[in-house]
């Protein structure tokens, strides 16, 4: 199987297959803040640098060991994550524009200790080897989107979305329904950043290269403009907002150095016509139903077994 | 023993002395008001209640065990739920999430159980907790709101949702806080029923109001609270007569 995708793929334009890649690390990336400032309302300015922990940690331990590829996916996301909850402990207690702040620095100090660490090659950047996987890797990028998506759909309209959606609404509140402030904004950092070093390894090795500098502040507000344009919160919102700032450089090339003014107009105009982001505040599965004349699906209704 | 008892509880902001060594035990299966004057300390005394403040001095205990100094999650789940004065909805989601929101100490799935939400358990405590949630709904009257956004309810029937919600923490003490505050005469008179009908099922309310006739006509007991200090406790009757009370409502010499 391995080797008729790998067929697949290299039938493809490789410039069209570059957008297409770019697209689905993108909608990782944006899932992930979308889990952090969508539903659980902390504005994070530094995704870019838990982008990168799981960038070097994922060409690390292609370079280092032989890890199977999606293993190696794994630990990556896994190790973001830790540093991930390591920083929203001690920011907890903060709201708003000093959290924005924090989560900025430290950025800041991830992007200087890997520029000054031997072992990701200093400012040099490193090489990455291409992974040790059958799957090539546009696939395997879109595979973990999907299950990005899907993930971060059903998380939604569970118990445990609920809660970072009763932390986004009113802490106060949410405490006194007996919700563990800390457990929860922890949870969110580690599954934000765990989605940030997944999406992070993939760049690394889809691009065979990475230098610290890659992972700017210009690169997380880049994400964060993808979560605001589509609608925070929103998953269908994410998903469009994250295609459409992946392809947009490609499409505004002609423009070259002026596209800029092009997202700047675009994120005024959305802000005047619609200040909820493109599909913020639009639940996908009960407007389809409205239109069908049905009533959104509950388990129960009326304290009524359904089924 | 009562469910709910304060002893001296003091907290100082600063210099001032919001709640003063009050003194007040709340008996199970009852109502209780707590009334006073503007500024008085009433809605302090539900922070300090709830966890959201800690006491300066004293203790607070409830069931027998001491909660005071605790973490607001926790003692929320030891089975105290309640409202907020300025109303604290979670005002994009629907009315049926604020309450399953309400019913988070009722459930245990989490992150894993989430993301493999077809897993027959799962789906069984959710619907469990959605059949609650439409209880809770049904007590105040609201199921017919499900999936609107609280948001867009009017005033009165935000109040209302605010009850279930608190209702849907499966509580032993529900304590709300101005519940009437903004309601037209018969919206209160529904409350008043609403407030009888929770106690008829064995939860304790303990109210604060500003109203005086709703307070009088609802509650089996009343303490007055000014600048911090309780100055009476006893039934309705004893409250009404009672000259410090008359006179913290409506200035010395009245009383006379």
């Amino acid at each position: 199987m391995g080797a008729s995708l790998q067929n697949l793929v290299a039938g493809m334009d490789p410039y069209f297959l570059q957008i297409i890649v770019n697209i689905g690390i993108a909608i990782i990336l944006a899932l992930g803040l979308n889990i952090i400032t969508g539903l659980t309302g902390q504005l994070s300015l530094g995704h870019a640098a838990f982008m990168s922990i799981g960038a070097f940690v994922g060409a690390l331990l292609t370079i280092k060991t032989g890890l199977p590829f999606s293993l190696n996916l794994i630990l990556a996301g896994s190790i973001t994550a830790l540093v991930g909850a390591m920083i929203g402990y001690p920011i907890l207690r903060l709201t708003g524009d000093y959290l924005a702040i924090c989560t900025l620095g430290f950025a800041e100090i991830v992007k200087v200790v890997f520029l000054n660490l031997d072992i990701t090659n200093k400012a040099l950047g490193l090489s990455v080897p291409p992974a040790h996987s059958s799957i090539p890797m546009p696939i395997m990028v879109w595979i973990c989107a999907i299950l990005a998506i899907v993930a971060v759909t059903f998380l939604q309209n569970s118990r445990f979305g609920r809660a970072l959606k009763a932390i986004r609404g009113d802490e106060i509140a949410a405490e006194s329904m007996g919700i563990n402030l800390a457990r929860y904004k922890i949870s969110s950092f580690a599954l934000g950043t765990f989605f940030a070093g997944i999406g992070g390894a993939l760049y690394a090795h889809f691009l065979g290269y990475i230098n610290p500098s890659d992972f700017s502040f210009l690169k997380s507000v880049d994400i964060l403009s993808m979560i605001v344009l589509g609608g925070l919160g929103s998953v269908p919102g994410a998903v469009i907002g994250a295609s459409v700032l992946a392809a947009a450089p490609e499409f505004l090339r002609f423009m070259s150095q002026y596209r800029m003014l092009v997202y700047g107009a675009l994120l005024v105009f959305l802000m005047v016509f619609r200040p909820n982001g493109l599909l913020g505040g639009v639940n996908f599965v009960d407007l389809v139903l409205r239109k069908l004349g049905k009533k959104p699906q509950l388990a129960v209704r009326n304290g009524k077994k359904g089924e | 023993m009562a469910l709910l008892d304060l002893k001296n509880v003091t907290i100082r902001f600063g210099g001032l002395t919001a709640v003063d060594s009050v003194n007040l035990q709340v008996e199970e299966g009852t109502i209780q008001a707590l009334i006073g004057p503007n500024g008085a300390g009433k809605s302090t005394m539900f922070n300090l209640i709830t966890g959201i403040y800690a006491p300066t001095e004293g203790e607070i205990s409830f069931g027998g065990e001491r909660i005071s100094g605790g973490e607001p999650y926790k003692i929320a789940a030891r089975g105290i739920g309640r409202t907020f004065q300025n109303i604290r909805l979670f005002s994009t989601l629907s009315v049926l999430e604020n309450v399953l929101i309400g019913a988070h100490t009722r459930g245990k799935v989490g992150l894993g159980g989430a993301i493999c939400k077809y897993l027959p358990w799962v789906r069984r405590e959710e619907g469990a907790l959605q059949e609650w949630a439409i209880e809770c709904l049904k007590q105040v009257d609201l199921v017919h709101r499900v999936y609107e956004p609280a948001g867009s309810l009017p005033y009165g029937e935000q109040r209302r949702l605010e009850i279930a919600r608190a209702l849907a923490i499966k509580p032993r003490i529900l304590l709300l806080d101005e519940p009437a505050a903004g309601m037209n005469p018969q919206e209160k008179m529904s409350l008043m029923q609403m407030i009888r009908g929770i106690r008829e099922t064995g939860l304790t309310v303990f109210l604060v109001e500003h109203d005086m006739k709703f307070v009088m006509g609802l509650s089996d007991r009343i303490a007055v609270l000014d600048y911090g200090v309780k100055i009476a406790d006893g039934t309705p009757l004893e409250v009404r007569s009672n000259d410090r009370v008359i006179e913290a409502y409506l200035g010395k010499g009245a009383a006379h």
